[in-house]
């Protein structure tokens, strides 16, 4: 059966016929674009006028995010901007730590017993003037239950009293970098970095694993999906246990899931060869919405974190350079090992010293394994230079840069992290571009939230928190940023042939918009409505989610 | 004084990859002496432990003769110890290898989170043929001088791979990288495992006399101190017993007297008194015993377990390299009045 949905506007990312009235969609496929009198040459067709007063462009491809998001939407939303949870309701954005604390309060009135755990996410004092939030602070909301919030960049936790008490904290001779300690030798509350957030974290409701997607969670994380026009979504850093593997080929393979799952296994825990075999047999198990088989390394650190590796000089504050979370000789191993079985390995860097080792590393590998095909891609890539960028191009690499770090963290990196000059060329999309890099953008969700029209309009207009435009020069037009969260995502995916444009023999995933993205003022790209998705054919409206 | 459960020591073995970490965790093994470790390692990577040895797999935990074990904690250290505390058979000594590229001190002070575990000693290994060059490398330079930085005690591993010239040069410039930590030999990673383990070997002369290396009673507890002449010496070479590179001796002191533990404890931890270990009782001022222990630089001092035998005599056990032990000096040190 054919149906051809009739729309104000078709923006399909093809070159050869950019934009069209309609589209044809047969088992779930795009039969032709074009316009009806085209169309109806393929024969008998049922037309479909649900979309004659959208637009509709190729369903949105997130190249970078994880799907756990869906689970922390089961906690209390703390962050100062407005967000959509996966019900569609928006959470106002919190102003100062007293609105915080009133929202935690809210919900602890509306527990029944003394002693459950109350757990919020997505602070971020940077916007309280980076005061800090102490254990007294959350007190307030309960003596008795542990309660803890943990920050949007997912490298910071705060918990009150009772927490710290039920982890073994609550007391003096505690010498931990990561545990500041108030003037009565007792941690504050504040919590920095995973080995002291997790023994807390399981008193204050966070479960022990807190990257890995559960059912529940993946269920909701496919409801933002269709919210913000997503029909294909990335988990990038999984463990891929047996146990999640099924699960999630099972939740993912029921005929109202609405998204493509592609999730990456990450290096930690493995030996390269162990890694490489584990791959091999995820590939096995691929679905057609459950993807498996491509690597995620993780080379350094986060720059607001001060983990990242840099290049001389380093830190604008002086912090002493950052971490490596692999060897080099292990990189090399993974590398050589993927390229010979041809397998696909996306690479964590945020400092450029971090990015010069994937370099010097994928240089010496490819002239072992030869492989023109490999699209090993660079995920964040913050501080990539322009003699980094042509190295990258010789090297057939692609890039995925983290467009919303300039909204949300902009001013930071401007005035602490990396200074002016260099923040100003942070996730340099511009110079990726010129140097004919395949360019995909992405918003790390839940560090920043889903919504790949959102992050166009950071490419676009590099506006930090404080309205600042940070790096003109490497702004990119809309038209390439629709194409860096379509195309583009789907290139460095390796499904450009299967997704991201809206031509004959693709997918039938499309994005449903209220409004044109290239007619509407690009200030005014992230307030564009979406109306929802059509993924392999099937129709998600937004409103019954 | 509150009755609480000893904490459990933990080694962390540390330097960057290559260096013979897994090797040394087998020796370490072979020469346990009836002590029960957990050896928690990043990863099963080529098998860590020699074949031999292991009894069982059951996904990450691997058991081993002896009632030791082996697990692999991947990215989650602090999940796999919190395992560790509902094991049906508690470990008495806990081993990390920490990855190539992690910094031992950070895994030191995450410990300091854990109330139940106490940091015994970060030993880090430099591979001898190697070290050198590794500290100039451009991308793992800085980290693997962090490494060395971090440690309270060194082990110069693989000397067979390198020259006597290039030893003598690489000797001379870890002494100056390194710091405080004293340094040790070895090859295939065998040193005497009395330096990382105060369970094994002389300690167990402290709370069994019957057993000790010099005969026992001699030292009075008195309450103004004796005449440390009288004290109860022994010394003796560790000769090669288990197949040690390096050569240590050690001397047993018996300690009749009161003295300040602290005060002690971190003079005898001065590196220029050249000990690579200590542990024993002391009667504090207070007359409370007092256990101390050294390893290299780092040093403690707590309540003595409250199940200790009424046998238990206060004194303390020194091991130093053959021919580095300051007897005068550490006698000087333990006598001194407060």
């Amino acid at each position: 059966m054919t149906i051809v949905y009739s729309a104000k506007k078709i923006l399909t990312m093809n070159p050869a016929r950019p934009v069209v009235t309609h589209v044809a969609v047969r088992d779930g496929r795009i039969l032709g674009a074009g316009s009806l009198e085209e169309l109806s040459g393929f024969g008998e067709f049922t037309l479909d006028e649900q979309f004659a007063d959208k637009v509709i462009m190729p369903g949105m491809v997130e190249g970078h995010c994880h799907a756990v998001e869906g689970k922390w939407w089961r906690y209390v939303y703390c962050g100062f901007h407005d967000r959509m949870d996966p019900h569609g309701k928006v959470w106002s954005g919190l102003s100062s730590i007293d609105h915080v604390v009133s929202r935690l309060q809210e919900k602890e009135i509306t527990l029944s017993d003394a002693t459950t755990a109350l757990t919020g996410w997505a602070i971020d004092p940077i916007y309280y003037d980076n005061k800090k939030i102490t254990r007294h602070d959350l007190d307030r909301v309960s003596t008795t239950r542990a309660v803890g919030i943990m920050h949007a960049s997912g490298h910071i936790m705060n918990v009150n009293s009772k927490a710290l008490e039920l982890a073994g904290y609550l007391r003096t001779g505690i010498t931990h970098d990561g545990v500041p300690l108030g003037d009565d030798g007792l941690p504050t509350g504040e919590l920095k970095g995973p080995d002291v957030m997790y023994p807390v974290g399981q008193h204050a409701g966070f479960d022990d694993n807190m990257l890995e997607f559960d059912e529940a969670g993946l269920i909701d994380f496919a409801r933002l999906c269709v919210r913000t026009g997503v029909t294909t979504a990335t988990d990038l850093a999984a463990r891929l246990e047996d146990s999640i593997v099924d699960m999630g080929i099972r939740v993912t393979g029921a005929d109202d899931f609405p998204v493509r799952i592609m999730s990456l296994r990450f290096h930690h825990g493995l030996t390269p060869e162990e890694l490489i075999e584990h791959v091999k047999q995820l590939q096995l198990r691929s679905t057609e919405r459950f993807r498996l088989g491509k690597i995620k390394v993780i080379a350094d650190g986060s720059i607001q974190g001060f983990s990242a590796r840099l290049n001389w000089p380093g830190y604008y504050n002086g912090a002493p350079n950052g971490l490596w979370y692999i060897a080099p000789e292990q990189m090399r191993s993974i590398y050589e090992m993927a390229l010979r079985d041809g397998i696909q390995v996306h690479t964590h860097t945020n400092g450029d010293e971090a990015t010069d080792l994937v370099l010097d590393t994928l240089e010496t590998a490819l002239a072992k394994y030869p492989n023109q095909t490999h699209r090993f891609t660079i995920q964040h890539g913050q501080l990539i230079n322009a003699a980094q960028y042509r190295r990258m191009a010789k090297l057939n690499m692609c890039v995925n840069h983290f467009a919303n770090h300039h909204f949300y963290w902009g001013d930071e990196h401007y005035r602490l992290t990396v200074g002016p000059e260099r923040a100003e060329r942070m996730n340099a999309c511009r110079t990726a571009l010129d140097n004919g890099i395949p360019l995909a953008i992405h918003s790390d969700a839940p560090v920043t939230p889903l919504s790949p029209l959102f992050t166009a309009w950071c490419a676009v207009n590099r506006t930090t928190a404080s309205g600042r435009t940070q790096g003109e020069h490497e702004k990119i037009s809309v038209q390439e940023a629709l194409y860096a969260i379509t195309l583009g995502a789907a290139y460095t995916l390796n499904l450009d042939n299967e997704i991201g444009s809206i031509e004959c023999g693709k997918h039938a995933d499309f994005a449903i918009l209220e409004d044109d993205p290239t007619s509407v003022d690009p200030d005014k790209l992230k307030d564009i409505d979406v109306w929802g998705t059509v993924q392999s054919g099937r129709v998600f409206p937004a409103s019954l989610i | 004084m509150s009755q609480k459960t000893p904490e459990l020591p933990v080694t962390i073995i540390g330097g960057y990859l290559g260096c013979g970490k897994t090797t040394l965790v087998n020796h370490l093994l072979r020469h346990a002496n009836g002590l029960r470790l957990a050896i928690l390692v990043n990863d099963f990577g080529d098998l860590p432990i020699d074949a031999d040895l292991i009894e069982a797999q059951d996904g990450d935990v691997i058991s081993l003769s002896g009632g030791c074990i082996c697990c692999s904690y991947g990215d989650d250290l602090s999940l796999s110890l919190r395992k560790l505390q509902s094991a049906s058979v508690k470990p008495e000594h806990i081993l990390i290898e920490a990855s190539g590229v992690a910094l031992p001190g950070a895994i030191g002070n995450s410990l300091s989170l854990l109330q139940d575990y106490r940091l015994d000693c970060i030993a880090v290994l430099a591979d001898a043929s190697a070290i050198m060059h590794q500290a100039n490398e451009k991308y793992i330079g800085d980290t693997v001088l962090r490494q060395l930085a971090d440690a309270d005690l060194l082990v110069l591993n693989k000397l067979d791979l390198t020259t006597q010239k290039k030893l003598t040069t690489t000797r001379g410039w870890l002494a100056g990288v390194s710091g405080h930590a004293p340094v040790v030999e070895a090859v295939h990673g065998k040193i005497e495992a009395g330096i990382l383990f105060h369970q094994v070997a002389e300690y167990r002369t402290l709370v069994n006399p019957s057993t000790s290396i010099c005969p026992p009673g001699r030292a009075e507890l008195s309450e103004d101190g004796c005449d440390v002449d009288k004290a109860d010496i022994a010394q003796k070479i560790l000769r090669d017993h288990n197949h040690a590179s390096e050569l240590f001796e050690s001397m047993h002191l018996l300690i009749g007297w009161k003295v300040d533990a602290h005060i002690i404890a971190a003079e005898l931890a001065d590196q220029k008194m050249r000990l690579i270990r200590v542990k024993g009782f002391v009667r504090n001022l207070d007359n409370e015993l007092m256990l101390i222990q050294i390893v290299g630089a780092r040093w403690s001092v707590t309540d003595a377990p409250s199940n200790l035998p009424e046998s238990t005599q206060p004194g303390l056990v020194f091991i130093a390299k053959a021919g580095e032990l300051k007897n005068e000096q550490l006698r000087r040190i333990c006598k001194r009045r407060h």
